[in-house]
């Protein structure tokens, strides 16, 4: 997140006038000691507060309490039981951890949605960047263009699997295109195809969505610069390279983190296109996984030490592109 | 002012930031221009992905009418002979789906009420009063946006459905949705746009700050409004996983659930399994679709862009 704060705080100075709301509500006890001690402790509107009241519970009781409340639950043999029945949870402190790094199903899981990064994560920022500094300079047909980039993330995933479903088939209609050069086992079937297969098509489901992100970025390109680039003789190519790459990199940045994102949360695609991480755990997700062992198998504080290892590599992983993202000069 | 933005095409920066706005755009194309060839490519390039994007929709729209599911390369060309809606029939026999998108409109409904009662209250209190907490919350609506949504599914899944016992519910489905913390993200970028001055002088006239936001609030950031419901849309009525789980009771199931039910279950055992999938694919895909093309002015990329930015 760090990296896309400063481009927000620069673009909202720009973009309004008088920045009145600029100092944190903190700040006015120190300036302004006058104040009577209601207004040092709740700041000036106090009720400015309340107003965001509903939302703070709604982010605490969603977000924040069943966050903790994973964790709690990954050191416990946490079962279900019926409401209100009070039932006895043996601690097993790190023992859900350990079979995380041991089960089979897990780890492959893991590996699944690495194959699934390295090649959803480049197809996604190259794609995008390209598709949407080729939209940026449209005249004609750029609302139909742009729909029908962005029609794919609109629909339901479940909508859209079953048509893949019918064209990725055994013998649907890409094996009949491709004749001969179809695969066999098909697409979804094959163990080394399967999770491909599935990484392309979330790139598909995705892409309009960056596209979008990327025309926002285009627009803070500044047009001088590609001027001069052109006085100082750079192609068209040699500009793409030297002024929109750089100049949308805070862009690039949240597109990488996003579409890690979407890589870890893995569920609907295994779950459906490749009839359940099918062939034999190819594509299942660690999110799959949770769900087979925490609700369908009862083991919710394995799930819940999934969860966590997974948030956790995210995190890690975004730490690293956001630092690739902002090193690179 | 927010108004002049909406009635501008596609793309096209909006007036309220005038030093980045149209003027510079219309000189674009000063700088560099496209040789023939250039152009050529560039319309190929658009063209091709336009295809991509659009050709499983299409596709689904004419195996949905196909009496025999027919995966050959002629059978992407409707041939009237072989068209029917009989899988429409065929689909509704086997899930509701009237009551699926019943189920999935009272989803979707409740999450829009709550996020644009509570998140435009929160927009407001986030831009235009100043209270002890406000840039801690501001930053929890952002750092919520970069929690993986699955990790919490188990412990939601245990308090929801098993501690409160809310599952076949309305409620248990609403809850983890209730509000969108992008709308609310939205509705503060607009707050922020407006004049202060405009507010603080209705204060002095004696409005309370309810009234405030009402009456002169909300007229102003009807744009805004519009971009987040389109937003906030789209994630409850394509949700599959959440209602998944807390839903047994197939009269309670959203369409996207009841369909992926029969995708993994019952499809097997129909003579044109495809035929009836894709029929219930396009009921449960049109809404969305309908509502983007109706609305594609207000999902563009600056409204967008300045939300996700934050």
């Amino acid at each position: 997140m760090s990296s896309t704060s400063p481009t927000a705080g620069a673009r909202l100075g720009a973009g309004r006038q008088g920045d009145a709301a600029g100092p944190e509500p903190g700040h006015h006890p120190r300036t302004q000691p006058k104040h009577p001690l209601r207004v040092r402790v709740f700041g000036r509107q106090p009720f400015g507060g309340l107003f965001a009241v509903p939302y703070l519970v709604f982010v605490i009781s969603v977000f924040a309490y069943p966050l903790v409340f994973a964790v709690y639950m990954s050191f416990f043999d946490y079962f279900f039981a019926a409401p209100g029945a009070q039932v006895d949870r043996p601690f097993v402190g790190f023992d859900n951890y350990v079979q995380v790094f041991t089960d089979p199903a897990v780890l492959q899981s893991f590996a699944n949605v690495g194959v699934f990064l390295i090649i959803n994560v480049p197809l996604t920022v190259v794609l995008s960047i390209v598709l949407a500094t080729a939209l940026n300079k449209v005249v004609h047909a750029r609302v139909f263009l742009r729909v029908s980039y962005y029609v794919p993330y609109v629909t339901a995933s479940v909508a859209v699997i079953a048509v893949w479903l019918f064209l990725f088939n055994s013998d649907g209609l890409v094996n009949n295109v491709l004749g001969p050069l179809a695969p066999s086992p098909s697409w979804l079937i094959n163990p080394v195809l399967a999770m491909p297969t599935v990484a392309i098509y979330v790139t598909w489901k995705q892409l309009g969505f960056f596209i979008l992100l990327y025309l926002a970025a285009l627009q803070n390109v500044p047009n001088e610069l590609y001027e001069s680039a052109a006085t100082d003789g750079a192609g068209r190519v040699r500009s793409f390279f030297s002024v929109t790459v750089p100049g949308v990199r805070p862009a690039t940045v949240l597109v990488l983190l996003l579409s890690t994102i979407v890589g870890a949360n893995l569920f609907t695609e295994p779950y459906l296109l490749t009839g359940g991480g099918g062939p034999n755990g190819a594509s299942s997700s660690p999110v799959f996984v949770m769900y087979q062992q925490g609700i369908e198998q009862g083991h919710p504080g394995f799930a819940a030490a999934i969860g966590i290892v997974l948030v956790i590599v995210v995190l890690i992983i975004a730490f690293l592109e956001n630092r690739f993202g902002e090193g690179r000069d | 002012m927010a108004d002049t933005s909406v009635e501008q095409p596609a793309g096209a920066e909006p007036a309220r930031m005038p030093r980045r706005g149209r003027p510079r755009r219309s000189r674009r194309g000063t700088g560099i221009e496209l040789s023939r060839g250039q152009a050529i490519l560039r319309g190929v390039v658009l063209t091709i992905g336009a295809i991509v994007f659009l050709f499983p929709f299409y596709y689904m729209l004419v195996g949905s009418l196909q009496t025999e599911p027919d995966p050959s390369v002629a059978g992407a060309f409707p041939n009237p002979g072989n068209l029917t809606l009989e899988n429409y029939g065929a689909i509704n026999s086997r899930i509701n789906l009237l009551q699926g998108l019943v189920n999935s409109g009272i989803f979707t409904g409740g999450v829009l009420l709550c996020t644009v009662v509570f998140g435009l209250l929160a927009g407001y209190a986030l831009a235009m009063l100043q209270w002890r907490g406000r840039g801690a919350t501001f930053a929890l609506a952002l750092l919520v946006q970069v929690v993986p949504f699955q990790l919490l599914i188990i412990p939601l899944y245990v308090l929801i459905a098993r501690n409160y016992g809310l599952a076949d519910n309305y409620l248990g489905m609403i809850l983890p949705f209730a509000i969108n913390s992008t709308a609310v993200i939205i509705f503060r970028q607009y707050f922020l746009q407006l004049p202060k001055e405009l507010f603080d002088a209705a204060r002095v006239d004696g409005a309370g700050e309810l009234r405030l936001l009402w009456s002169l609030g909300l007229p102003l950031v009807r744009p805004a409004l519009v971009t987040a419901v389109l937003l906030t849309f789209i994630g409850p009525w394509n949700e599959f996983l959440w209602p998944f789980l807390i839903t047994k009771d197939s009269s309670m199931q959203p369409l996207a659930v009841s369909l992926a039910n029969y995708i993994s279950n019952v499809a097997s055992s129909t003579a044109n399994p495809f035929g009836a999938i894709l029929a219930g694919a396009v009921v449960l895909a049109a809404p969305v679709v309908v509502l983007f093309i109706v609305g594609q002015r207000y999902f563009t990329a600056t409204d967008l862009g300045s939300s996700v930015k934050g």
